[in-house]
Formats: structure tokens, sequence, C-alpha cells
């Protein structure tokens, strides 16, 4: 196990100096200088602009200033926003909650429906119930989530009037940040209201991102459950005299999800590609608006900083999830 | 030469005839069996080639020209509703302009970009694929490693930051698209050629006196192409979307042009009284993205040898 481990930890080392290269990168790539950014439109003159290159340290050579760089990294300092100056990181953890809590949210949604209507499609197999989910969740994979998005808010804002149309919370609430998270903050502040309120903003928007990984789930579910439902134990059990539902639930279901659960942490990248779209159109203040509107605004450290952070934060999870898969199936963890 | 070959069409034919079997069938008639016998797999290819049709004759096929402005006909609502009329058959935008006429053109900067970077994405990652399964040792641990770096960031980021860098417009988003779906190719043609390496016919072929250009090209690459062609097929709905995506996010195609995506970009602020103008755009990148993913599968079902019965 130990093996496992320290080879998966290895592997991740230089995927993550790679990724703090493409950052380092970024933003000598960006045509104009970093000073240039800076100074704004109005421009700058010669003597400060070369005052301020040594002050960033863009006159030493790049071997020496990515040294520099990458020290910064490591002691958490991931440079400031040109926009608003304050620090990159200190940005990111003000906006990070947002993001987790709709994808949680998203991920929740899509395990709630993709697993029993994988799990039926699968035992029904060939059924019109069947064709109709897999159709459906053929569909939902291919669905654009911008605009399934518009179409949520054309349908449940705009004509039915049941949620609102953007942010976390109504204005007319106003609490202290406990946790970032603002389900839990919302509940906490004990204010009448707020929490439905909270539970209202959040459900369109978990829905849009949540599509796409249900329909994965779905489809995964079911081709998993096939091939479970064939093994000889199966039969076995059959033959035994168990019922069915106990069959399904306790004997195929547990090694059918093995496969499923990878599907659903690997999902991290996809859920965030997803964010970036569904926050800008619901205007919810996550770390993809934030990345987004940083490109808008030509705020390049913001950019650099957060593509660090989250290919970070993606290589984790992915890491985490390998390291799991390794501790619940042996045959992974003994492959060579 | 000649001779022998007829002799040995004789002996076949004979066996043929012996054992009573007929000739199995050729292998793109097999192929073609299986592939239709999915109906999903011949919808999805009918729907392309209609959106090829389309894309190819859109200045025929498109009612009125696609950035011809009506100054008397904003926002009209598709023929079948209330004040439309059949003159704007999915009616007009905010500044007078045809829907349907826009996105038949739309389907032209789509299935054209579309095949522009899955042919561009698909000849790299092949190049990449086969040098680091052929190579081996180092080189091929670079251009992993790569490759990882590249799938570390989520697609859509790494592509927006890939625009943040060339500035935003059609063909740096196409740039940028490629470029995130690369290492799927790479991924891809590396695994396959690892496998086809080891087999006896490279071992035949090199002892022949092959070299590593023809061993590559002629030899491995035709036996790795079946996994590539269901990738690309299914390469092409994600470029679609993320080409539409990047459009939406106003870092791709710039308006006056009219790609999907682009077309949706300020479709937010008419959601309250125009709901076509939100409606056809996505639609028609909804059945496009559809109709490869369709294709994909069945592609997928008939050439995967594991999945033949």
């Amino acid at each position: 196990m130990l093996r496992f481990f320290l080879t998966k930890v290895g592997l991740i080392v230089p995927t993550f100096i790679g990724v703090t290269l493409l950052a380092f990168a970024l933003i000598r790539l960006v045509p104009g200088d970093p000073v240039e950014l800076l100074a704004g439109e109005r421009g700058i003159d010669p003597e400060r602009h070369a005052a301020m290159r040594a002050e960033l340290g863009l006159d030493k050579p790049l071997l020496v200033q990515y040294g520099i760089y990458i020290s910064n990294v490591l002691q958490g300092d991931l440079g400031r926003s040109i926009v608003t100056k304050e620090p990159v990181l200190n940005e990111f953890l003000t906006l990070f909650p947002a993001t987790i809590e709709l994808s949680v949210c998203a991920i929740i949604i899509a395990m709630l429906v993709g697993l029993p209507v994988g799990i039926l499609a699968a035992v029904r197999r060939g059924s019109i119930f069947d064709y109709a989910s897999m159709g459906v969740s053929l569909t939902g994979y291919s669905m654009p989530i911008f605009w399934w998005a518009l179409l949520l808010i054309l349908t449940f804002s705009v004509n039915l009037g049941w949620t609102p149309v953007s942010g976390r919370v109504s204005a007319l609430y106003w609490f202290d940040t406990v946790t970032g998270f603002m389900l839990i903050d919302s509940f906490l502040s004990g204010e009448e209201g707020a929490f439905g309120s909270a539970v209202r903003h959040l459900i369109l928007p978990s829905i849009a991102l949540g599509t796409i990984p249900m329909a994965v789930i779905a489809r995964m579910t079911r081709s998993s459950m096939l091939e479970v439902m064939h093994e000889d134990y199966i039969r076995t059990a059959r033959a035994k005299g168990l019922p069915r539902f106990r069959i399904i639930v306790l004997h195929a279901l547990r090694n059918a999800l093995i496969p499923v659960i990878t599907v659903i942490g690997l999902a991290v990248g996809v859920l965030f590609a997803g964010a970036i779209l569904t926050e800008t159109i619901f205007a919810w203040p996550g770390v993809g608006k934030w990345l987004v509107e940083s490109v808008r605004r030509r705020d390049y450290p913001v950019l650099q900083g957060g593509v660090l952070l989250v290919a970070s934060v993606v290589m984790l999870v992915n890491l985490t999830v390998d390291l799991l898969y390794g501790l619940i199936n042996p045959r992974i963890r003994h492959a060579r | 030469m000649p001779a022998s070959q007829t002799e040995a069409a004789a002996v076949a034919t004979a066996e043929d005839a012996n054992s009573g079997m007929a000739a199995p069938p050729h292998p793109l008639v097999e192929f073609w069996g299986y592939f239709t016998s999915s109906r999903g797999a011949v919808i999805g290819l009918v729907v392309i080639c209609v959106l090829a049709i389309l894309a190819i004759f859109a200045d025929v096929i498109a009612p009125l020209a696609p950035d011809e402005q009506f100054r008397d006909s904003f926002l009209v609502p598709p023929a079948w509703v209330e004040g439309g009329s059949m003159r704007f058959i999915l009616g007009t935008d905010d500044i007078g302009r045809d829907i349907l006429s826009r996105i038949i053109h739309g389907a032209r900067v789509s299935m054209s970009i579309g095949t522009l970077v899955v042919t561009v994405s698909l000849a790299l990652g092949i190049a990449l694929g086969l040098i680091a399964g052929y190579a081996r040792g180092v080189t091929e641990v670079i251009i992993m490693r790569m490759m990882d770096i590249m799938l570390a960031l989520p697609s859509l980021l790494l592509a927006i930051v890939i625009v943040a860098i060339l500035g935003p417009s059609l063909v740096n988003a196409a740039m940028a698209v490629v470029i995130v779906a690369m290492p799927h190719y790479v991924r891809l043609t590396r695994a396959a050629v690892i496998t086809e390496m080891s087999k006896d016919y490279v071992t035949a072929s090199r002892v022949n006196g092959a070299g590593p250009f023809r061993l590559m090209i002629v030899q491995v690459l035709p036996n790795c192409m079946a996994p590539l062609i269901v990738q690309a097929t299914l390469g092409f709905s994600t470029a679609v979307l993320d080409l539409a995506a990047l459009g939406f996010l106003g870092m791709g195609a710039q308006p006056p042009t009219p790609e999907w995506g682009t077309m949706l970009a300020n479709a937010l602020q008419f959601i309250q009284r125009a709901w076509w103008v939100v409606s056809f755009p996505g639609l028609a990148i909804l059945v496009t993205v559809l109709a490869f993913n369709l294709m994909g599968d069945g592609l997928r079902d008939a050439l995967d040898p594991k999945l033949k019965r």
C-alpha cells in the first residue's frame, strides 16, 4: 500500500511543476509586458518603467525569475490583483466556498437522480424505461449547459416565477460570513426565510451544473450493473432463492458502484469547466466567474494564480480518488 | 506471379466449396452491418449529412443574408406565434436579423471549424503519440508528462487561458480547442502503438528491413485507427461545444459572425421578452452535438472487437 501511495504521489510532482511553469509562462506570453499592464492605459515614462521592471524582478534571468516565483508560490504568495490590489490567494479563498457549495449540490443532485435511473434501466433492460432514460441521458450529456441554464431561467424564473435569477441569497437578508457556505451561514443566522432564500438561489445553478454528471452517472451505472449482473455469483445468489431486491441492492450494486465512484471522483474537472459557465450565467460569486472576469479585465495575476490553484485542487482531488480506489479495490493496488 | 495468384485463388475457392461456407463478407460490409444495426447511429449520420448540406449550401438555402438588418422588424416572433410573419420563420433578433438564416450560416461556421479542429488535433495527436509509443524512454516521458499537465487543467479553463494569451477570435478559439483536444489523441495513439509494437507482423516487417517511418505509418498506424476514429467523432461534438462555450463567453467568434454560441452571448437580456432569441441557437448546438455523440457510440459498437459477438 505504501509503495502504491508513494508512486501515485511521486507522479503528481512533475505535473505540478509543469503547471507552475505554465502559470509562470502565462504572464510573460501575454502581449505587452507586465509593467505596461500595471501602468494601465495612460502609459508610463521610461525611467519609471525600468525602475518597476527591477522592482518586479523582470530584469533578472528567466531561471532566477522562475526560482523567485516558485519560492513565492510555496509561501502562499500568488501576487496581487491589478484591479482590486488584493492578494490573489485571499480572493480565491473568499470565493472558493461558493464554488464548492454549488459543485457539491450539483453532484448530490446528479447522484440522487443518476444512480436510481441507471440501476432501474439495467434491471429493466430493453424496456421502454431503459430506452427513454438512456435517450434522455445522452441528450443531457450533449447539452450545452450555458443554453440549458438559460432555458431553466426562462422556464422557472421568468415564466413560473419560482426561483430568483442570480446571486446566492436575497439582498433582504444580511448576516455574517461564518463558513462561506451560504446554506450553513443562512441557517446559523437564524433570520427567518434566509435559509429558504439560499436554497431557492442554489437550486437552478445546481441542476444546470449537475446535468452532465447526472447523465454520465446514469450511463455508467447502467453499463456497470449490466456487466455485474452476468457474473456467476449473481447466478448463485439467484439459485439460492434470494429475493430479487436483495440481489440487486446487496450483491450487484456493491461491485457495480466501484467504477461509478471513480467516475464521480474524476468528474471534478468537468464540474469546474461547467462551473465557469454556470457561475457566469447565474452571477454566482465563485471562482469560475472570477476567472472569466479576470480575462475580461486583463487582470493577469488573478488568471495566473487562479489557474495554478484550480489545477492544484483538481490534481489533489484526482489523487485522492486514485488512492481511495486503490484502497477499496486491491486489484488496482497490486497491478504493475 | 499471376500464375501463383490464380492458383491460390483456385485453392481458396475449392476450400470454400469443400467446407460449404460462404466467403466472409468484406470488412467494410461487415462494419456497415454493425453500424446500421444501431438506429441511433443511423439517425446521427443522417443529421450530420443534413448539417453538412446546410453548411455547404448555406448561401442558397438560407432565405436571407445572415447579417442583413431589417430596421422595421426588431424581435419579431416566430411565424407560428401571434405577431410573427412567414418572412422570418424563426423570428428576428434585437437588431432585426433573421434567426433562421443566422442558424443556417452558423452550421457553416461550426461544421467547418469543427472539422478543422478535429483534423489538426488528430494529426498532431497521432504524430506525438506515434513518436512517444515508438521511441519510448525519455522522449515518451517528456511527451506524456506534457499531456498530463494539459489534462490537469479543466478543458474550458485551459482554452480560456490560451485565448487570454492569443486574444479573442474564432481562429484563436479554434487553436485553443485544438490544444485542449490533443492530449486525448496522443494517449490513445501511444497506448495502441505500444500494444501493436509487440505483435509478430511488426517484427516481421522490421526483419524485412522496413525503416521506422514505414513501420509506423504503413504498418502500425492503420491498426490503431479504430479507437481514434471513435474518439475523433466524439471529439467533434466536444469541439462544437467548446467553441460555442467560448463564443458565449465572448472569447470565441466575435459579433456579427453568426456563430451559435456567440448568438447566445447577449441572449440573457432578452429572456423576458423574446424566448426565440434564446431557444433556437442552443437547439442547433444540442442537435449537432447529439448527432455526433450518437454516431460516435454507433461507431464504437461497430469497431470495438470486444462487443462483437
